[in-house]
């Protein structure tokens, strides 16, 4: 953790455009001895690996946000650690479960989702999150995404959306916007993005919401809401890669994006997710989309198989 | 008598007394994907599981069954899939994390004639070196192959076993004749059927102090394996890995962890292998055969036996790890090993490799879609 905050102070001390925190920085580094201290009790350390800190992401990456704001829930909710299982495929977000101290499966490139459905059913004491990234859900993994949506298997699916492959070198994924460059989009990306929420939405998903990594504290009760609901629960956040996307579409630093997530996004609960597009130009449609109630996998399953069984089964 | 086993006597399929095998075995948990000619063993498992206290799940692909069976292995039940060459093909890559994650299960390959769709409803032993390295990266796995009914009944209990054992994915070779053959399966009582279970830790350790989820006792090479949702606070990863489980991205970590994998299996090649001999003490042309070709090749060599030729079979019941060393023995004595199979020679150039130029080696091959006529067989042999 200390050599990644030296690196982000040296980050903010040179580079000019984002002067107005070197006053913070200034005050960080009088006090970095105390810092040091704080983060040695920080209260959510309980849920992170802290021997494989320093981690993996390149500074003005998203991802952390989403991480930190997934143990703040659970810390919220006091959740029972011991029964949370966080499976994750290939990729940057792919690297999160590694930074959580629990039970963890970092799996194959866009099979996270089965694998947690097979964790799921064998048993269903136990509280399964997916967390990975857009190329790996939606595109490698797309079909498998459908399918426990409309199967509604008990599990909440945390997608970060930071557009392109970032693990890779930039190259376009399935929510590269039109028109965007890309490592293997150079001239621009002609393959139009999904809309995830609306994809979630009408595969049966019976939560659906969509967040930026700037929305911290809605993504938090968001993540809240997922982990209590029956059912299939699907949250993106969208997030910044300035190190790939970024820089190849002239976002700016992550500080940029976040001001531009600020400005544009617009909080449309329970719209109509078809609205949620982001190839719109005017504003970025965030917000909770879907959070309806039905009986879920499990519960179908149970009332199918106690019935059969109850006068035995004759095969 | 429990529900999950079927003491007594039976008339039954090779894919129903599979299933039945892997109910004895403890099986709790099957996803797959309706493949001809494995389906049936789908549909048994979707109607016994239930009355068995396990959960049936028919996933969208192979590759998601393959993941859904190591996810259920992580949570502590015993899995399987059943599918046939195209879905195996899929398989693949889960396989993969199958083996360096160390998770038991047990797959069944009914093998049809390839390549591709090939012969959906026809007979073929064309997986058998797709089934040893199908997926990428160095690794050693078990695979076993019935050649009767009774038989599919006995392996399949004996893939579980051995999975649970030797923390690997165990594949049940089976072909579509002795898939879809009708004979008599006699199921043994509870007692009677040895079951083998995964080793687990005794305790989670203290608050504060770490777990090795890849640690192994007392010199063994097959660590204890942990469950989900008790504690352990464990970090499973496709990647190469320390006995935390952390990914370790370099030479040293993986010589470290890619060699105990192979050589759990390697270094116990005697112990799992499983050959059957049949006239074979006073052989000179030793037959060499596996699943429903073996009885074909039984019968050339009662033929052969008649015309006064010193014939005899070795049956292969584990395919993987290869019995090199019984092989090996078997050509100081032997004068031609005959290597039957549908296929265009897979396991021929194994026996060749261990004969290693002391014994003639002739493949008799059968691309796929019919059993070979043992005519056929000492014809080959130029008998």
């Amino acid at each position: 953790m200390k050599s990644d905050m030296h690196h982000f102070m040296r980050d903010v001390r040179e580079k000019p455009d984002i002067a107005p925190l070197r006053d913070i920085v200034e005050k960080i580094t009088y006090a970095e001895e105390t810092t040091q201290e704080l983060l040695e009790d920080h209260p959510l350390d309980k849920y992170l690996r802290r021997d494989r800190i320093p981690h993996i992401w390149c500074s003005g990456c998203g991802i952390g946000n989403v991480l930190i704001s997934y143990v703040t829930a659970l810390e919220e909710m006091k959740a029972d650690i011991k029964k949370q299982v966080v499976v994750s495929g290939i990729g940057c977000t792919g690297r999160i479960p590694g930074y959580l101290n629990m039970d963890t499966f970092h799996t194959t490139h866009g099979r996270a989702i089965p694998f947690a459905t097979g964790m799921k059913l064998a048993n269903p004491e136990l509280t399964v999150s997916v967390i990975s990234g857009d190329g790996d859900l939606f595109a490698i993994g797309g079909n498998h995404f459908l399918h426990a949506a409309r199967r509604n298997i008990t599990m909440m699916v945390l997608c970060v959306n930071n557009f392109n492959y970032g693990m890779t070198g930039g190259q376009l994924g399935p929510t590269t916007l039109l028109d965007d460059i890309s490592a293997t989009s150079p001239f621009g990306n002609y393959e139009p993005p999904f809309n995830i929420p609306y994809l979630a939405a009408a595969s049966g998903a019976v939560y659906v919401a969509r967040w930026t990594t700037i929305h911290l504290r809605r993504l938090i009760k968001s993540i809240t809401r997922a982990l209590t609901k029956k059912g299939f629960s699907f949250i993106e956040v969208l997030a910044p890669c300035p190190t790939n996307y970024g820089k190849m579409n002239k976002k700016g630093t992550a500080l940029d994006i976040a001001r531009y997530y600020q400005q544009k996004s617009v909080i449309r609960d329970f719209c109509d997710p078809m609205l949620a597009d982001l190839s719109r130009s005017d504003e970025l449609v965030i917000g909770e989309f879907v959070d309806i109630e039905k009986p879920c996998f499990q519960e179908i399953q149970e009332r199918i198989y106690k019935e059969a069984t109850k006068n035995g089964i004759h095969v | 008598m429990p529900a999950h086993i079927r003491t007594g006597t039976h008339f039954m399929s090779g894919n129903i007394a599979s299933a039945e095998g892997a109910l004895a075995a403890g099986c709790k948990f099957y996803a797959g994907y309706p493949i001809t000619p494995s389906t049936e063993l789908a549909e048994w498992m979707s109607r016994r599981l239930p009355e068995s206290g396990g959960v049936f799940i028919q996933m969208e692909d192979e590759i998601a069954s393959m993941g859904a069976i190591l996810g259920a292995s992580w949570a502590g039940k015993k899995s399987m899939t059943a599918t046939s060459g195209p879905g195996f093909s899929l398989m693949q890559e889960n396989i993969g994390l199958g083996v360096i994650t160390e998770t038991p299960c047990v797959i069944v390959d009914v093998q049809r004639g390839g390549p591709s769709t090939g012969l959906p409803t026809l007979v073929g032993q064309q997986d058998v070196m797709q089934a040893r390295w199908g997926s990428h990266g160095d690794y050693e796995i078990i695979a076993l192959s019935p050649d009767s009914v009774q038989e599919c009944f006995d392996i399949t209990v004996m893939a579980f076993n051995y999975a649970e054992e030797y923390r690997v994915p165990a594949i049940v070779l089976m072909d579509e004749c002795v898939s879809h053959m009708w004979e008599k399966v006699v199921i043994p009582s509870e007692e009677d059927i040895k079951i083998i279970n995964r080793q687990v830790p005794d305790s989670p350790p203290p608050p504060g102090q770490d777990y090795y989820p890849y640690r192994c006792k007392n010199g063994g090479m097959v660590p204890c394996m942990p469950r989900a949702g008790e504690g352990y606070r464990i970090h499973i990863t496709g990647l190469t890995h320390t006995e935390k489980g952390y990914p370790r991205i370099d030479a040293e970590a993986q010589e470290k962890l890619v060699r105990r994998l192979c050589d759990k299996i390697r270094l116990n090649q005697d112990k799992i292998s499983k050959v059957e001999e049949y006239l074979m003490d006073d052989a000179e042309i030793c037959f060499v055969a596996y699943g429903t070709t073996s009885r074909s090749a039984r019968r050339a060599v009662k033929i052969a036996r008649q015309k006064g030729i010193k014939a005899g079979l070795l049956r292969l019941i584990t395919i993987w790890p290869f019995p090199e060393n019984r092989i090996r023995t078997l050509a100081e004595r032997i004068k031609t090993f005959v290597v039957a199979e549908i296929n265009y020679g897979q396991i021929f150039y194994e026996v060749q490799r261990c004969a290693g130029g002391k014994a003639e080696t002739i493949l008799v091959p059968k691309l796929g879609g019919e059993l070979h006529k043992p005519d056929e067989i000492l014809k080959g042999a130029g008998i």
